[in-house]
């Protein structure tokens, strides 16, 4: 199969204008794709006045004011009462006096963002770990109705997020865990297990069965065989799986903005409700996506190899 | 080649692995391992996915309304009648149809031109696939909430594009506002997120055509357009549909992207499934009446993923 | 469905509730407030700090954004969350947070610390802490009054060549309308006009889809052109007093003046996009909330020129009310600290520091303060407007109520679907239906 593979093509190349024209068209296509998010990136650096003029301004003076806004709280404030503060001591201090405002204190973004850190790597972790242990239990033995259980694992995902939030919503009620972080990890936990489980079985069928056995023939158990030798090679498909669990709990809006309200928001549901003194202030809420988006590109383009493989839950290998 | 593995949901083939050949009795067997494994996946599911669900049946046949002190009276299948007889909820059944169909439509046909390009293999298609596939790694709602802004009319970005190209002055058509337009911008920023899913699984499909049908193709003289009909879209088919039915499966339970745009707005032209459902849920919390409906979108989405795994098998025995 | 609680707790998540109740637990000494965002909650942020420095107490503050204030609040209410110690919810709350058992009953700690309601404003009283409403049963201390009013740029108002032009269209000065047809002459004669080189509209008017925006908007014209409720109040009889031919000229009126003169694009704004709108020099007027005008009046840019007027009349004189009481979630860890805290903001001397900070005090000493009238260029129009306001449903069964309101008015003003009667005549039988389901007709 993969001789098959490599040879595909291999006689019938396109030509040299045919590659030349789907290059051109493909190009475009990713730059057009691109100006959402260079404009997401370019409003995080106006001033306010310059994120809402019109027409749209290509070129503008960059400012740090979205991000001091992004991390601050601000009061407005009569010329007297900041000329009685004293010099300002930050960038942002600066920034927000010129605007006759001063800063109150910090925003909650931090706090959320951290909220979505610990919530999505705690998730993912649990998420992994059930799943690893899962997959190699219904790869080391035919267990009796595998594929109904499998398929079971993979339907729960196939409900509409508000339906499932319904009964949760009662029952974190019941055993307090509404606006914890704890009911978040859970939930994510068993949202992303039933991908993990999926994925993960593929990955570890694809080790060769023989490593196992040669490693007990030397002696060791099967809990040894699979802490030793199977943990290892299954490494890569762990950590594909694993940002793929990463990626699902950290841009997870609806059960994070059902269930809950402050204590453990995530970031999610947080950047859509930050406000200026009027509407949205739109410079704040380009910095704080673009600084939510960034951790995801990154992964992204770690796992460009896997990435098909993820998104139909291992029905398409390469 | 590429191993697809549509049939994954219905018929769950070879999932079963053979038995160990050196089984050895020491600590655990390996029948206890693999139970020992997949048993807290299991019960996680059954905490967090099956007593819940076996909890909303329950409620749905109740009026019970989780703001109430009031204990739930049984009501048979009045919520049913009731939301199967109401036209708001036909409305929004309509909406959603409309958005899944032309999503569809558009990111298949997009999708499918894009992969055809990039099977061109010009140079840098590897880079410029990766950046394709940036906007699909981003969370719905943040993404979605910064569309808002792109749509607004005069410094929106979009409008003005739109009005440089076209001529039409950007400050007289609203997006997000007019009833013919709105449910169309749901759809271009669905498109713009999903066609490079549908384009990653198509290229897979191209991808895994052997490259000797077409050499055998060049020596009848097939005529590139017959080949196009005759090799390439049937082979890449059964690719084409499992990008459909995820994006089908997935578009039928859209709440964050639609929830942030437009609220369902203007009027409930885009009020799509899940956000009536999240206002009778979780604004006027009749919580008896939306377990139902929740029981009903489910066993839509489910049913309809069934139907089409069972064509979907059709056209790959042909 | 107890016994199915019961399993899922058998099912062995129950060992996780002390870990989880222990991370959501406040600290004592400390307070969290739960109010919109907005011009006064960071006032009462500073009114707070007095409050911290007297009784030692760490103040935490929650602030959402009007659109999602309601959704997020009444959640965390119903969720049984401990985010909130006090909460500053909309006068719509009081019926469905006072039956749930969500908010103490103050009674009790009314009397014992002689905080007296009579020394409040009674339309205040009526609206922000009773229910069932009118009875003295009280659930929150009236905290800032509040109702529907109107911002206008005076000094367009005054520029001399707008103001012949509008003299020689209309034969009369251009002053801040008294009528609703009035506001839409003078909305319509702004609308498109280049004023100081910038091309400006009318009025902003309130079009939000998804909270309480349009209901609140519409109900300002509603209200004036003679709408009610019930035919007779407490009946439900809504049948000729939601649907009267007053109530589909209102609507029909409101329509009207979001086609003819409003800003491009504004279909679905409520306050923020109007405070936008307005601040951006878009617009010669805007609807908005009272509670907006002491920092407008303070604007770097528009303050001086910004100009104020109540809720023009038509048949009658009235204004949609806005507004909240401060309550104490019956759900808090620190009961005492809380109700420490609304006996503190009680004190007369506190609420006079309350309205110079921008707070809308509902204290008769500082209301019936002969000087409260011209302290600030708003202050006489909240008492006029205070005087005949109207408020939506408090029912337990607010929510459905509102959203039921919202998509018919919605779909007619801005979708465009139906007549103005139809579209009333189908609230009767949404509203009829929720009324039926709460077993109240």
């Amino acid at each position: 199969m993969t001789a098959a593979r490599t040879t595909a093509h291999s006689v019938v190349e396109p030509s040299a204008l045919s590659k030349w024209i789907a290059g051109v068209l493909v190009v475009a296509y990713a730059v057009i794709t691109m100006v959402p998010l260079a404009w997401i990136l370019m409003t995080g650096f106006k001033t306010p006045p310059d994120s809402i003029s019109y027409p749209p301004k290509v070129v503008f003076g960059p400012s740090l004011e979205g991000y001091c806004n992004l991390f601050t709280t601000r009061t407005r404030q009569t010329k007297e009462y900041i000329e009685a503060l004293g010099p300002p001591t930050t960038t942002c201090d600066t920034i927000t006096r010129n605007r006759d405002m001063v800063i109150a204190g910090r925003s909650n973004y931090l706090p959320r963002f951290i909220n979505s850190l610990i919530i999505a790597f705690g998730s993912t972790f649990c998420a992994v770990a059930l799943g690893v242990l899962a997959a190699y239990g219904f790869s080391l033995f035919k267990v009796p109705f595998a594929d109904d259980l499998l398929f079971f694992i993979l339907s729960t995902r196939m409900m509409p997020p508000i339906a499932v939030a319904i009964p949760i919503y009662l029952m974190y009620r019941d055993l307090g865990l509404s606006d914890t972080a704890l009911g978040m990890i859970l939930l994510y936990t068993a949202v992303n297990v039933s991908l993990a489980v999926w994925l993960l079985k593929g990955f570890i069928d694809e080790i060769p069965r023989e490593y196992e056995e040669a490693a007990m023939i030397d002696g060791y158990t099967r809990l040894q065989a699979f802490w030793k030798v199977v943990l290892p090679q299954a490494a890569t498909g762990i950590a594909a799986t694993a940002i793929f669990c990463l990626i699902f709990a950290w841009n997870e809006y609806a059960f994070a903005v059902l269930l809950t309200s402050g204590t453990a928001q995530t970031a999610p549901p947080f950047i859509p409700t930050i406000i200026g003194e009027g509407g949205m202030d739109w410079p704040a809420v380009g910095g704080g996506t673009t600084l939510f988006l960034i951790p995801i590109l990154v992964f992204t383009i770690l796992l460009r190899k896997h990435l098909l493989r993820g998104i139909t839950f291992g029905a398409v290998r390469k | 080649m590429s191993d697809v593995r549509t049939t994954g949901m219905a018929d769950r083939a070879v999932l079963a692995t053979p038995p160990s050949m050196a089984r050895r009795v020491r600590g655990l067997s390996d029948r206890a391992i693999a139970w020992l494994f997949i048993a807290p996946t299991m019960l996680l599911l059954l905490a967090i996915n099956i007593f819940p669900l076996i909890w909303t049946i329950q409620l749905s046949f109740t009026n019970y309304r989780a703001n109430r002190t009031a204990e739930a009276k049984y009501v048979g299948f009045d919520n049913y009648v009731a939301i199967l007889t109401k036209s708001d909820v036909w409305e929004a059944m309509q909406a959603t149809a409309h958005f899944v169909i032309w999503t569809i439509v558009l990111q298949t046909v997009i999708g499918f031109a894009l992969a055809y390009l990039i099977d061109r293999k010009f140079r840098g298609h590897g880079f410029w696939t990766t950046v394709i596939l940036i906007p699909m790694m981003l969370s719905p709602a943040v993404v979605g909430n910064f569309w808002k802004f792109l749509y607004q009319p005069q410094i929106g970005l979009f409008n003005y594009i739109i009005s440089f190209f076209t001529g039409i002055p950007p400050s007289s058509f609203e997006m997000l506002g007019s009833v013919s337009l709105a449910p169309w911008a749901i759809i271009i920023v669905d498109t713009w997120m999903w066609t490079p899913y549908v384009m990653l699984i198509c290229l897979a499909g191209l991808r895994s055509i052997p490259g000797y049908i077409y050499e055998a193709a060049e020596v009848d003289r097939a005529s590139p357009w017959r080949q196009f009909w005759s090799i390439t879209l049937p082979m890449a088919l059964p690719f084409i549909m499992l990008a459909v039915l995820f994006r089908g499966i997935e578009n039928f339970k859209m709440f964050d992207m639609v929830n942030l745009l437009t609220g369902g707005g203007p009027g409930s032209t885009t009020e799509v499934a899940s956000i009536t459902l999240k206002r009778e849920a979780f604004e006027k919390w009749r919580t008896g009446y939306s377990s139902a409906f929740a029981i009903i979108l489910f066993v839509t989405v489910f049913g309809l993923a069934n139907i089409y795994v069972k064509a979907l098998n059709r056209v790959k025995q042909r | 469905m107890m016994r199915l609680k019961k399993s899922a707790m058998a099912l062995g998540l129950a060992g996780l509730v002390s870990a989880a109740a222990s991370t959501s637990a406040s600290a004592a000494g400390e307070l969290t407030l739960c109010w919109a965002a907005w011009d006064p909650a960071n006032a009462l942020v500073e009114l707070s700090k007095d409050f911290e420095k007297a009784s030692g107490t760490t103040m935490k503050f929650e602030f959402v954004p009007w659109p999602n204030f309601a959704d997020r609040m009444l959640n965390e209410l119903n969720s049984g969350g401990k985010l909130c110690d006090l909460l500053i919810g909309d006068s719509q709350w009081i019926g469905g947070s006072a039956e749930g058992g969500k908010y103490v009953k103050l009674n009790d700690f009314f009397d014992k610390e002689g905080i007296k309601m009579e020394d409040f404003a009674p339309a205040t009283v009526y609206a922000y802490s009773t229910w069932p409403k009118g009875t003295p049963n009280y659930w929150a201390l009236p905290a800032m009054g509040d109702a529907n009013g109107w911002f206008y740029r005076k000094d367009w108002f005054e520029k001399p060549e707008i103001q012949a032009e509008f003299k020689a269209k209309f034969n009369r000065d251009l002053a801040p309308p008294k009528t609703w047809t009035e506001l839409k002459d003078i909305a319509g004669f702004f609308q498109g006009r280049e004023v100081d080189g910038q091309k400006v509209y009318g009025a902003a008017i309130f079009t939000e889809r998804a909270s309480e925006g349009i209901t609140m908007g519409a109900t300002s014209a509603l209200y004036s052109f003679g709408f009610n409720y019930e035919n007779t109040s407490g009946k439900y009889d809504m049948e000729g007093a939601v649907n009267s031919a007053d109530a589909v000229k209102g609507l029909e009126f409101y329509k009207e003046l979001y086609k003819c003169c409003t800003p491009p694009g504004y279909t679905d704004s409520y306050m923020g996009e109007g405070l936008d709108a307005f601040k951006s020099g878009q617009v010669a007027m805007m609807m908005n909330w009272f509670a907006f005008m002491p920092g407008m009046a303070k604007d770097e840019k528009v303050g001086k020129v910004t100009g104020f007027f109540v809720n023009p009349g038509e048949k009658v004189a009235a204004s949609t009310l806005g507004g909240q009481g401060i309550s104490v979630v019956a759900n808090t860890d620190n009961m005492e600290g809380a109700l420490a805290y609304i006996k503190w903001f009680a004190q007369p001397d506190v609420q006079k520091k309350w309205w110079s900070l921008g707070g809308y005090a509902c204290h008769n000493t500082v209301l019936n303060d002969p000087a409260f009238k011209d302290s600030q260029p708003f202050a006489g129009q909240f008492l006029e407007a205070m005087g005949g306001v109207k408020d939506f449903w408090q029912e337990p069964a607010y929510a459905s109520l509102l959203q039921a309101m919202q998509k018919r008015l919605h779909d007619y003003v801005v979708a465009d679907k139906g007549t103005a009667k139809e579209a009333l005549d189908a609230l009767i039988v949404d509203w009829t239906e929720v009324f039926k389901e709460e077993g109240k007709l």
